[in-house]
């Protein structure tokens, strides 16, 4: 059977510099899958490439065995990728509750002037979203912040509200760049937790961009490891730790991958 | 008549007056909430709104509501028509490209709307009379009431849509970033358009409450100048400072040239607002109301 998600020989070069080359990768439904390299590697690059914000300059990406190389952003989104972003990206000044309305957005049919005289129709498909998000906001333990407004929330919560905005959307392929970037120890296993739960509960394959090898040794059922923009490894975490050129490339000469940073 | 009264007809004048530079000010708000477009053409907008609606009434001879109605399909098409074909092509590109090209747009629109219906200043009737209504020491011109009353309906309207209608939200949410807005699945561009063209509701509007007042012609597109003192006072991206600074603009012209005309003859309108903007700007620069990340102009 064919991949949810194909990328075939893509490349991305930005004024002179190779960002990524050649890159081929398949995710299969229901993974929870890292992209791991050191900086400068290729992995936002990588993931902008699948939400459609860099189209490839060759190769080819298709979701579900429909090509979306080419498709723009919100048609990416759409079709069922939803994304957090490296820097938080929340609508500050909205509340969780919008926020998280907001990807529910593109799966309401009436239009603007139904929203302006607010038809019953329109009343009642917004309380059917408006259920689907509670189940998120609870799914969160977010519940008693619904209506504070997001900047206002300490920097762990809001990574948590981002990833509840991209699970507003019903992702099929949640793409979460450094989703515990900055977050305090406690802060990332329970982002952990929720990531795990996401993909076993909601059904949601994962590609994740993460820094912190404990995490990602943990929970990922593959990684990959960029370096330079080219794919250099990939497998079981297990495969990985033990990959010389892994450990050459971005772990270092000496050091073991595996003793360092993995937490038990 | 006593000093306090004087004061008081000033004030209520400067009020209704403020109120209809409010709703000038809307379109521009509305535009650079959701773009992040500085139109400086706004007044010649509400200028060719004139021109469509005299234009239907004297040239084609037709009913005032369809000369009406004309004109705001005529403005909802031009927004539509002028995100598509110059705006969009300036999306991600610096402010100041779209400064110049809003700056550009307002010179041809200037040319274009004599070119188009003569240069001589058309009146634009409405059916509700000149009389002013007496409510001693006041009185009221009838269009001045009328047009305060829809300035504060449609600010309120578009106040409600932002905050609390689903399209409004995502208004904002592109506003806030057009990146992220992409990623929720949110079409970027059609918010644009839509902003655009509520844009053209307002400065149609505009257009036949100023074109009543003012007659129509190339000078219509002067009630734009009031703008800017407005959105700088109010800022740029709030309808609450909308109202505020047009109130503000409209009173403080109305009291200065109250009390320094006489003396100096004529004219104190026109700098006092700016004289305000200038102080706020000291010490506000990001208006009343405004977000505090601000693009300088």
């Amino acid at each position: 059977m064919s991949a949810l998600l194909e990328i075939r020989d893509v490349s991305k070069t930005f004024g002179g510099v190779q960002a990524v080359t050649r890159l081929s990768l398949d995710v299969e439904p229901g993974a929870i899958l890292s992209v791991i390299g050191p900086n400068g590697a290729g992995k936002t690059t990588l993931l902008n490439m699948i939400s459609g914000f860099y189209h490839p300059d060759g190769g080819r990406i298709a979701l579900e065995g429909e090509d979306i190389t080419r498709v723009s952003p919100s048609h990416v989104a759409r079709r069922g990728v939803a994304r957090t972003f490296q820097n938080i990206a929340l609508f500050k000044g909205m509340t969780v509750l919008d926020n998280l309305m907001l990807g529910r957005h593109v799966r309401m049919r009436s239009g603007v002037l139904a929203s302006f005289v607010y038809w019953r129709l329109a009343q009642k498909e917004e309380v059917a979203h408006r259920k689907r998000v509670e189940d998120i906001i609870d799914f969160l333990r977010i519940t008693h912040l619904r209506r504070v407004p997001t900047g206002a929330l300490p920097y762990g919560l809001q990574k948590r509200v981002e990833l509840g905005r991209a699970l507003s959307l019903d992702p099929k392929i949640l793409l979460l760049d450094e989703p515990m970037g900055g977050c305090n120890h406690e802060e990332k296993e329970d982002m952990a937790r929720f990531i795990l739960d996401v993909n076993e509960e909601w059904g949601a394959t994962v590609i994740l961009i993460e820094h912190d090898m404990g995490v990602v040794m943990d929970i990922s059922d593959r990684v990959v490891v960029l370096d330079m923009g080219q794919k250099i490894a990939e497998g079981t975490p297990d495969e990985v730790r033990g990959d010389s050129d892994v450990i050459k490339a971005y772990l270092g000469e000496s050091k073991a991958p595996g003793n360092g940073g993995v937490r038990g | 008549m006593g000093d306090w009264q004087f004061f008081a007809l000033l004030l209520s004048n400067g009020i209704l007056i403020g109120l209809m530079y409010s709703l000038i000010a809307l379109g521009f708000v509305l535009v650079y909430k959701a773009t992040d477009a500085i139109n400086f053409a706004q007044g010649e907008f509400v200028m060719i709104a004139g021109f469509v609606v005299v234009g239907f009434l004297i040239s084609y001879g037709a009913p005032l509501w369809l000369s009406l109605v004309a004109a705001l399909l005529a403005m909802i098409a031009f927004g539509f028509g002028l995100e598509r074909a110059m705006l969009r092509k300036l999306i991600g590109r610096p402010i100041i490209a779209v400064v110049m090209a809003t700056i550009g747009l307002a010179a041809v629109l200037r040319g274009l709307g004599p070119l188009l219906w003569g240069a001589d200043t058309k009146p634009l009737v409405l059916p509700i009379g000149d009389e002013p209504i007496l409510l001693e020491p006041l009185f009221i011109p009838p269009i001045q009431l009328v047009g305060a009353t829809v300035s504060l309906l449609f600010l309120g309207l578009f106040g409600w849509f932002f905050l609390k209608s689903r399209k409004g939200i995502a208004m904002r949410a592109v506003a806030d970033s057009q990146q992220v807005a992409m990623a929720m699945g949110i079409n970027v561009e059609r918010y644009f358009a839509l902003a655009w063209a509520m844009t053209g509701v307002v400065s149609a509007l505009g257009g036949v409450i100023w074109g009543n007042m003012l007659g129509v012609d190339v000078h219509l597109s002067l009630v734009g100048l009031k703008v800017f003192p407005v959105v700088i006072l109010g800022g740029l991206d709030s309808i609450p400072g909308a109202i505020v600074g047009g109130l503000i603009v409209g009173v403080v012209e109305n009291v200065a040239a109250g009390y320094i005309d006489p003396f100096v003859g004529g004219g104190t309108k026109d700098f006092a607002p700016y004289v305000v903007m200038i102080i706020a700007l000291m010490v506000r620069p990001y208006g009343i109301f405004g977000k505090q990340i601000i693009e300088r102009v």
